[in-house]
């Protein structure tokens, strides 16, 4: 520790740190462009000129270490000057067309300009001006405004680990762009919006349409990936305008997927259902909520008679409270067909137990793993933020090798195993190197595996690391051989010390779990397809799109009886073949929780009314749970929901007890890849999200 | 009668001096030898190099010696050599014709710097405009690795050095070391902030040497004859011969190796005098990037560090501008502005926006669009830019226009006044 002074005030600070971190740290205001403490330091706007006693001209205070003893003065007169000088030269060449720009109100060049720049210019001479180029859908340039601070060039070459932006020209013909004229396909490329302290790169969907001082912000969780994204919620007259990034250093640091921080727009989207639908002799009805609600009662009832004969079936991006309640009413019923693992095959492992899919490590130490085994995911397109801290470790050295059926682009080295050799082989290679190089012999159904050079190399650094981790995604999820590969992933783990991830997906998949969201005593979601049901009861699912067998999900639904469907959108195929539509809330519209990858339950409130005569889905089931006289359905609020479940614990299955077999054939073909836009509702109805390659499997992550 | 050519241009008269045989036969690549032999210890060379009063050539005058001492040679890990051809400050030359005339004295000199740092790999940046001076240069390294002075394990020592050239592209600023370095990576050439300084964090990040031409291809001969030698050769503070590029408005412009110390009035007499019979009006003794002397001050001055800085100005790069009575200052100035203007990296605000400001107010005064209170501006402009920025570019950018407008200024007046030069009787 050493001791500085900064105006007079004496300061305790580590040698070496940054002065603009140490001042930072006591308060000390310091402006700045360039200097964001997620970069790399460029000391190129020189807004954080300050004097340091000693040193003959001003000094950036984001790139100056701090020394034992080191005089600093951020409010001299040489400080002042220095500081009002670089505000003159920032402002000569920007346009003052801060009335029609959308930064303006939260403009870090329009904040500082307050204290630093003067009232009237004395630059007479004609301003720069900067043509703009298309950086696709989500981002709008503006570049004539751009201060060059580089935030989003070195965001891009640090963070979103692909440096689709740079700097071309030099002088005052340096432009930022993407040089050949190109959209920006990065994942997480909205954040360089938030980087970005001027109007440069704003936000397409969101231009225009609101001031920044017009909105209301709402602390929530992110809904379309399992981290548990901390996100405001921005709202003006009850409508939600954007998504941004709440700082959260555990989980998502200052960053926000695309589909997180995008996906709003379909939950202002015009298919929103905003009345209670029933049909009757063939046609549909707008009828208030009781009609609607003994209308349910009253066609289930005529079902009930056999309680197997109902299905239930939800989406995992329900809220832990609609999921228990839902829950809680069919088995009140006597239902127990319950699932909502609708992208799931391969159910053997059921026949052992339930397992929980979990993140095994909190989200920050992910950074410090030193090998990661991915098997069966494009896992930066799947959970970007989990990616962001798997690159992190990539940067510090960490070997990651990967088991998939295609060979993805990452945005970091990985080693691909043979794709030709099929996912199973891979992991059964590896695992029998794993086996050999530790001496055990009892699985001897791998004895027919031989393994590769590359299984051995791979199967060596996992046993030799100290902190290894193997991660099983989506594609192995949607495998038709998943329970092998969970079975082989679990013998790499125990026997290589390395730590088993079962990665959940979906915000709530870990949520499902812990309220019984299973068909512990009936028919999976295949099952119930396959064999097709006289009713269902169906919450936020769309059966054309969630479904893995799509086409028997449809004919299930149309040839049941009776559908009951909690939505929160309308469509044609609902309105073919449900019997009633209940319009419901989406995750911003409700209170409610959901449980992140690694457990974390984290709870949010209703950051906008629900449109039209939507209901929250939690009030809906209470109603429905009174309708049907079923105890303990006498909520007030969704809290007296969760403290009812808080106690809930997950199975987790015993692999040892799997019994399994090497599949006779390579599936790897069979597995549909899917775009991270098209994983629930809401994000099928982003036309932002849409219009990007990401939204097509076929053109993912090749923008 | 002045000494001449001592040093980097000693054999500059001989036929084909660039080839291997002249300068072997002239004494080339022996002190290469005895190093590699082991007769001379790296620390014993940069003593002799400190001894010397060599100080960088480039520019900034650093003291080479003690700039290799910052090298750990016995650090693990790769090191490097850089050579800094990229000799682009206006009015400088001299570099262009040792790489064409004295080749292998560079190669020499970067093989001794090698030795010493213990880099195994050097390069050479030479100027996008080189050409001629490229191909002499790559020949000389060819020359040199077939004569077994390049390449692995030289004449059995164990040692392995190499040298490779890489060609700029056009961009004054890649003669700023750290640009230098990010122009070699492949990166867009703008200069690094420092700390770090390359002897630390370098080339490809590794510890890395960063000399001028002039500076490695004077160390065969220091070595050759001692640090002593050299250093009687210049005055106090200054060792050794220099090369300076003399231009402007002289009868014989050109390159002329003399002693450091030589007065300033005897380098303008070896360049033919002021031409078509005219006085003497200003000076720049450095380069662009100097300050300009009125001609009283510059005829009393010698050539050396201290002489010139006395005076007013800065030795720099020895590129000695001379302006005739008849040269429009505030024409000079606005060119000068101008190239600043163009080849400012862009990096840094104040050198982004100032240098552009400057040339556009200077175009207007010289347009005869002036007012009172455009010098009033030029100098808070220049004002700002000064110790603002990342490099010395910015800072350069305002030197040559602060010397002008503190010994010229009413000929900025007289331009706002009459919208023409002090020259222009219309």
């Amino acid at each position: 520790m050493v001791k500085i002074e900064i105006n007079g005030q004496v300061v305790e600070a580590q040698e070496g740190c940054m002065l603009i971190d140490v001042a930072d740290d006591a308060q000390i205001q310091i402006p700045r462009f360039c200097y964001h403490k997620k970069l790399s330091i460029a000391a190129n706007c020189r807004m954080c000129l300050v004097e340091v006693e000693g040193a003959w001209k001003a000094l950036p205070a984001c790139a100056t270490p701090v020394t034992d003893g080191m005089k600093v003065h951020t409010k001299s007169a040489k400080a002042i000057s220095a500081q009002k000088s670089v505000m003159e030269f920032l402002l000569i060449n920007h346009p003052l067309d801060c009335p029609i720009c959308d930064q303006g109100g939260e403009c870090e060049l329009q904040d500082v300009a307050m204290d630093y720049g003067d009232d009237v210019s004395r630059f007479t001479e004609a301003k720069r001006v900067v043509s703009d180029s298309n950086a696709g859908p989500l981002i709008k340039t503006d570049m004539t405004r751009c201060i060059h601070c580089t935030r989003c060039v070195r965001f891009g070459q640090e963070v979103a680990g692909m440096m689709e932006l740079g700097a071309t020209g030099r002088s005052e013909w340096m432009e930022i762009g993407t040089y050949i004229e190109k959209s920006i396909t990065s994942e997480m490329s909205g954040n360089m919006i938030d980087l970005c302290p001027v109007g440069a790169l704003t936000s397409k969907p969101y231009r225009y349409t609101a001031r920044a001082w017009e909105l209301i912000a709402h602390k929530s969780i992110a809904a379309h990936d399992s981290m548990g994204s901390h996100i405001h919620v921005h709202s003006k007259n009850n409508e939600i305008k954007r998504v941004v990034p709440r700082e959260n250093e555990a989980i998502n640091e200052v960053w926000l997927s695309d589909r997180d921080r995008f996906s709003y727009e379909g939950i202002n989207s015009d298919t929103r259902l905003t009345q209670p639908l029933i049909k009757q002799n063939g046609s549909w009805n707008i009828v208030d909520w009781e009609t609607a609600l003994e209308f349910t009662v009253a066609g289930l009832q005529k079902t009930l008679v056999n309680s197997q004969d109902i299905g239930v079936l939800a989406s995992a991006s329900s809220t832990l409270e609609e999921l228990h309640l839902l829950q809680k009413l069919a088995r009140g019923v006597g239902i127990e067909n319950i699932d909502f693992r609708h992208r799931q095959v391969d159910f053997t492992i059921d026949q052992t137990d339930f397992n929980v899919p979990t993140l095994a490590h909190e989200i920050v130490d992910v950074e410090k793993l030193e090998v990661v085994l991915i098997v069966g995911s494009y896992l930066r397109k799947e959970l970007p933020i989990l990616n962001h801290r798997i690159r992190k470790a990539f940067l510090e050295g960490a070997k990651i090798a990967v088991v998939n059926p295609i060979d993805f682009d990452f945005n970091y080295k990985t080693t691909l195993l043979n794709i030709e050799s099929g996912m199973v082989f891979n992991l059964a290679g590896i695992a029998k190197a794993v086996l050999d190089i530790v001496g055990e012999t009892d699985q001897t159904w791998l004895n027919s595996i031989q393994p590769t050079d590359e299984h051995i190399a791979i199967a060596t650094t996992l046993v030799d690391a100290k902190k290894s981790s193997i991660m099983l995604g989506q594609i192995s999820q949607m495998h038709a051989d998943y329970s092998v590969l969970q079975k082989l992933a679990s013998i790499i783990a125990e026997s290589s010390s390395t730590t088993l991830n079962i990665l959940p997906l979906a915000a709530n998949e870990v949520g499902a779990h812990l309220v019984n969201f299973l068909p512990k005593l009936g028919k999976n979601s295949a099952q119930m397809i396959k064999d097709g049901l006289k009713a269902f009861i169906n919450m936020n699912i769309e059966v054309e799109a969630d479904f893995t067998d799509a086409d028997a999900a449809v004919n299930a639904m149309n040839k049941a009886e009776f559908v009951v469907n909690l939505t929160a959108f309308d469509s044609d195929l609902q309105r073919q073949y449900a019997d009633v539509m209940l319009p419901i809330a989406t995750y911003a519209e409700t209170a409610g929780t959901f449980v992140n990858a690694t457990g974390l339950k984290q709870s949010f409130k209703m950051s906008v009314e629900p449109k039209g005569d939507a209901k929250a889905a939690w009030k809906v089931l209470r109603v429905l749970g009174n309708m049907f006289d079923i105890a303990g359905f006498d909520y007030v609020h969704s809290n007296e929901v969760l403290s009812e479940l808080l106690d809930n614990t997950a199975d987790k299955v015993d692999f040892s007890a799997v019994s399994s077999q090497l599949p006779t054939s390579n599936n790897d073909s069979k597995v549909q890849i899917i775009s991270p836009y098209h994983v629930d509702a809401v994000v099928r109805r982003s036309p932002s999200l849409q219009a990007t390659p990401d939204a097509d499997p076929a053109t993912m992550g090749r923008g | 009668m002045v000494e001449q050519n001592e040093n980097c241009f000693r054999l500059n008269h001989l036929e084909n001096s660039w080839d291997i045989e002249t300068y072997v036969a002239n004494g080339g690549y022996e002190v290469w030898k005895k190093v590699l032999a082991g007769e001379l210890e790296p620390s014993e060379i940069i003593e002799e190099v400190k001894t010397s009063n060599l100080r960088g050539r480039g520019g900034a005058g650093f003291p080479t010696g003690l700039k290799w001492s910052f090298m750990n040679r016995y650090a693990p890990g790769q090191k490097y050599i850089v050579c800094n051809s990229d000799e682009g400050e206006p009015g400088t030359f001299k570099d262009r014709d040792i790489l064409r005339y004295n080749p292998h004295a560079l190669v020499e000199g970067m093989a001794i710097a090698a030795y010493v740092i213990g880099a195994s790999a050097g390069y050479n940046y030479i100027r996008g405009e080189f050409w001629e001076p490229y191909q002499r240069f790559n020949n000389a390294i060819k020359q040199a690795r077939e004569a077994g002075f390049l390449g692995e394990n030289l004449l059995g020592s164990g040692f392995d050095f190499d040298l490779f050239t890489h060609l700029g592209a056009g961009a004054y600023i890649c003669g700023e070391e750290t640009a230098l370095i990010e122009s070699i990576e492949g990166k867009k050439g703008q200069p690094r902030f420092k700390p770090p300084f390359p002897a630390s964090y370098g080339l490809y990040g590794k510890p890395t040497t960063i000399n001028n031409t002039e500076t490695l291809a004077s160390i065969p001969m220091i070595l050759a004859k001692g640090g002593d030698w050299f250093n009687d050769l210049g005055v106090h503070n200054a060792g050794g011969t220099k090369c300076y590029s003399m231009s402007g408005h002289v009868n014989n412009p050109g390159n002329f190796e003399v002693r450091m110390g030589t007065p300033f009035k005897d380098l303008l007499e070896l360049s033919g005098g002021i031409w078509k019979g005219r006085q003497l009006k200003a000076v720049i003794p450095g380069g662009a990037s100097t300050a300009i002397l009125p001609a009283a001050k510059a005829l009393e001055m010698n050539m050396d560090y201290d002489s010139i800085a006395k005076a007013g100005s800065f030795l720099g790069a020895g590129s000695v501008i001379i302006m005739d009575d008849q040269t429009d200052i505030v024409k000079v100035m606005q060119n000068l502005s101008h190239f600043y203007w163009d080849e400012s990296c862009g990096q840094c605000t104040p050198c982004r926006e100032g240098t552009g400001w400057l040339y556009r107010v200077l175009t207007r005064i010289v347009e005869g669009k002036g007012k009172l209170e455009d010098i009033q501006a030029l100098k808070d402009v220049s004002g700002k830019i000064m110790g603002n920025v990342i490099c010395g570019l910015g800072d350069a950018a305002t030197i040559g226009l602060t010397s002008a407008l503190e010994h010229f200024e009413d000929e900025f007046v007289h331009y706002i006044e009459h919208g023409c030069s002090i020259y222009d009787r219309s």
